[in-house]
């Protein structure tokens, strides 16, 4: 038989082996918990015991008014802290990489650290900056305002509920603007230079050159920074939670989904946390970002064109 | 060879056991607690206090951080390695512990009868039968305010709520100090210095609150929504920008001496008494009329209780005993002014202010925060709801009546009250 002739492949055992570590690992930290969370989601503690309810947790998420209005309500909020940071930080960013990556920019180090500077520094130090920044009563921005003569433009931001959400987004923009703008500045540094000199041939310079040439082969770059930054901001809490605490005050009007989650899981003050409903919650979190990940992997990125040089 | 082995080990066994009979008259007590701040006092006050009275016993004061006493206190609980003592938060989180064995029974404990209901209702099943742990401090509401101010704009400290107003009123045409130091950003000000600080005048404290819990009145009511209209009321007095200034801007407005009057709980008083350069005062909440009853907040905040299944309980109910005693009190209200003993018998403390405080008790009848007892089990929370809701009256994103309304909804889904 000419199977039988054919000479048999040993089994590839290092393929496996070096697989391994990293399966193991990922499985403990992240598959393993995920499933617990879907698991603890359609359980519901009754008479001190956990029984299994099925999707009984989730239909009191979207049918108890008590909870479902808290719940697009942090919906709401995510989607205008993302709409804010995709309008702000990520255009602020590529031009940032713009300016930068211009070869008659003098100190582009120092401007390329020092923008990078806050995206290291801790949520509790950035939260408790900005809000000494901005305080009414021993804050820099009154006094700065005043300076320029637009004290009259100057309210208590966080503390009112129409601005205290674009406030924070904004903070959250100002500390993340130098991760945008690092992996464009890196993209950018990649383009090769017979692609620009060719376009310098054809009299194609200046801020066309940037439309017309590197914008499209840096295309690649902005969907992956527009899907971390999707995933970031959905996933976000820390900001919220130390300039506005658990309750995501004035009037839940900063309450975004991690928030929301917090004070269902954990509980907070007198209300005693519920594991289960927190489950539920954070199965919702994992499935908004699923499926914009996939909105993004199927419908996006596969018509994004790509260029080998 | 063997023989020698075997005496040796014999002489260490029975040098060991006696050393080991020895150590078992001396019973060590230890004692859980989340008031890591308190360990000096323990230490240094209280334990050696009792111990000089109580030989035999010893005591060790073990805090664990507050973030994480409920977990690491359960934790313990269920290996069955927890203290002999537990100190005790108050309401909920202790009724579960007790409902599920981890705490003693108290009721019968001699010293018991040095408290008044009030003060062991945080510690009581809902029926009142059970009580399982000794009330030890209590936080009580009212006003503090910069005597300096009042003495400099000749304001007479006052009683009712129309002389509240109008001292408000004079300080703010005067224009030194602002009126009122107090902001909403934090929620919780609002809610426990104002709505809970106020309230008790209106609804009749301890009345109003079981009537609310019976069912037998509404969050709608005129008495549960005119402390609202008096916080709504407070907006032009507070400072500038108060809708984004935090609680600790609103204590260093007062202690910087910026502000007059301060919307308080005592526990500030330890606090205050090391920053504040002038002299300070203390009234309760402004009745309606000159001569009505006037009731004030009196919080129990902690009590101490028995671990189940404590080897010592003997001794542990010794020290509890003790704990419930005035002698206890009198060490541990003075070592921390502001924490209030709950012990009937009158205690002597040396803060004026804190004395101020604790005079009010004579005149005024107690009550506790009406939010905390049976009514915040539910979801929507209603403790949160009120810190949310408070706040936004003072803002005046909300009506009194809306906000009330909104409480009760909430309360209402949840909440059946047995009849």
């Amino acid at each position: 038989m000419a199977a039988d002739s054919r000479p048999k492949r040993p089994f590839r055992w290092h393929i496996g082996v070096f697989l391994a570590p990293a399966v193991l690992v990922y499985t403990a930290i992240m598959i393993l918990p995920l499933a617990g969370t879907l698991q603890l989601s359609m359980f519901r503690n009754i008479e001190q015991s956990q029984v299994f309810v099925g999707l009984a947790n989730f239909r009191t998420l979207f049918g108890d008014p008590n909870w479902s209005v808290g719940f697009w309500n942090a919906l709401r909020n995510n989607t205008w802290f993302f709409i804010i940071h995709m309008l702000v930080q990520n255009p602020i960013g590529v031009m940032l990489a713009a300016l930068l990556s211009s070869p008659r920019l003098r100190f582009a180090a120092f401007y390329r650290t020092a923008i990078f500077v806050p995206t290291i520094l801790s949520f509790v130090i950035v939260g408790f900056a900005w809000k000494l920044i901005l305080s009414p009563l021993w804050g820099v921005a009154p006094h700065l305002m005043d300076f320029v003569g637009l004290k009259s433009l100057f309210t208590p931001w966080l503390g009112k509920e129409q601005y205290a959400l674009t406030a924070l987004s904004l903070i959250s923009v100002w500390q993340f603007v130098g991760i945008p703008m690092m992996l464009i500045y890196a993209a950018l540094l990649s383009i090769p230079e017979e692609v620009i000199e060719a376009a310098e041939c054809d009299g194609i310079t200046g801020l066309s050159q940037f439309w017309k040439i590197k914008l499209p082969l840096i295309l690649p770059s902005i969907g992956i920074i527009s899907i971390l930054t999707f995933v970031g901001n959905f996933n976000a809490f820390d900001l919220i939670y130390t300039a506005q605490g658990a309750l995501a005050g004035p009037n839940y009007s900063t309450d975004i989904l991690g928030t929301f989650l917090y004070r269902a899981f954990f509980g907070f003050q007198l209300q005693v946390g519920d594991p289960n409903m927190g489950a539920a919650i954070a199965t919702m979190m994992f499935l908004i970002i699923l499926g914009g990940v996939c909105v993004y992997l199927f419908l996006v990125q596969t018509r994004l064109r790509r260029y080998q040089f | 060879m063997t023989t020698k082995l075997l005496t040796a080990l014999l002489l260490g066994t029975s040098i060991l056991g006696s050393a080991g009979l020895a150590h078992a008259e001396d019973v060590t007590l230890n004692i859980e607690s989340w008031r890591g701040d308190d360990l000096s006092i323990w230490k240094d006050k209280l334990i050696p206090a009792f111990e000089a009275k109580n030989p035999g016993i010893k005591v060790v004061f073990a805090p664990s951080a507050p973030t994480e006493y409920d977990a690491a206190l359960g934790a313990k609980l269920a290996a069955g390695s927890a203290g002999d003592l537990i100190t005790c938060r108050p309401f909920d989180k202790s009724l579960e512990l007790f409902k599920k064995g981890n705490l003693a029974d108290l009721s019968a404990l001699p010293g018991m009868e040095n408290f008044s209901p009030v003060a062991k209702s945080a510690w009581q099943t809902d029926d009142g039968k059970a009580s399982f742990c000794v009330p030890m401090a209590s936080v009580i509401h009212g006003f503090i305010y910069n005597k300096d101010a009042f003495d400099k704009l000749s304001i007479k400290v006052p009683t009712t709520r129309d002389e509240f107003f109008a001292a408000l009123d004079k300080i703010k045409a005067d224009g030194t100090y602002i009126p009122m130091a107090m902001g909403t950003k934090d929620l919780w000000e609002a809610a426990t210095m104002g709505y809970q600080n106020i309230g008790p005048n209106y609804w009749k404290g301890e009345d109003g609150r079981a009537a609310l819990i019976k069912g037998e009145q509404k969050l709608t009511d005129k008495d549960w929504v005119a402390p609202y209209e008096e916080l709504a009321k407070w907006k032009p007095y507070l400072g500038d920008g108060f809708e984004a200034q935090t609680y600790p801007d609103s204590q260093n407005l007062f202690t910087l001496g910026r502000a007059a009057i301060y919307p308080a709980g005592s526990w500030e008083i330890g606090l205050f008494n090391t920053q504040a350069q002038f002299k300070m005062g203390a009234f309760p909440p402004p009745v309606e009329k000159a001569g009505d009853t006037c009731y004030i907040s009196d919080h129990t905040d902690i009590g101490m209780g028995l671990n189940a299944a404590s080897k010592h309980a003997d001794a542990a109910k010794t020290f509890l005993s003790w704990v419930a005693s005035p002698d206890f009190a009198t060490i541990y209200a003075n070592a921390l002014p502001g924490f209030f003993s709950l012990n009937s018998a009158p205690v002597k403390m040396a803060d004026p202010l804190a004395q101020e405080f604790v005079s009010w008790r004579g005149k005024c009848k107690s009550t506790i925060r009406s939010t905390y007892q049976i009514l915040s089990r539910g979801t929507p929370n209603l403790e949160n709801e009120t810190w949310v809701e408070s706040a936004n009256v003072i803002n005046g994103t909300d009506t009194p009546e809306a906000a009330a309304k909104k409480l009760q909804t909430g309360l209402d889904s949840w909440y059946k009250p047995a009849k």
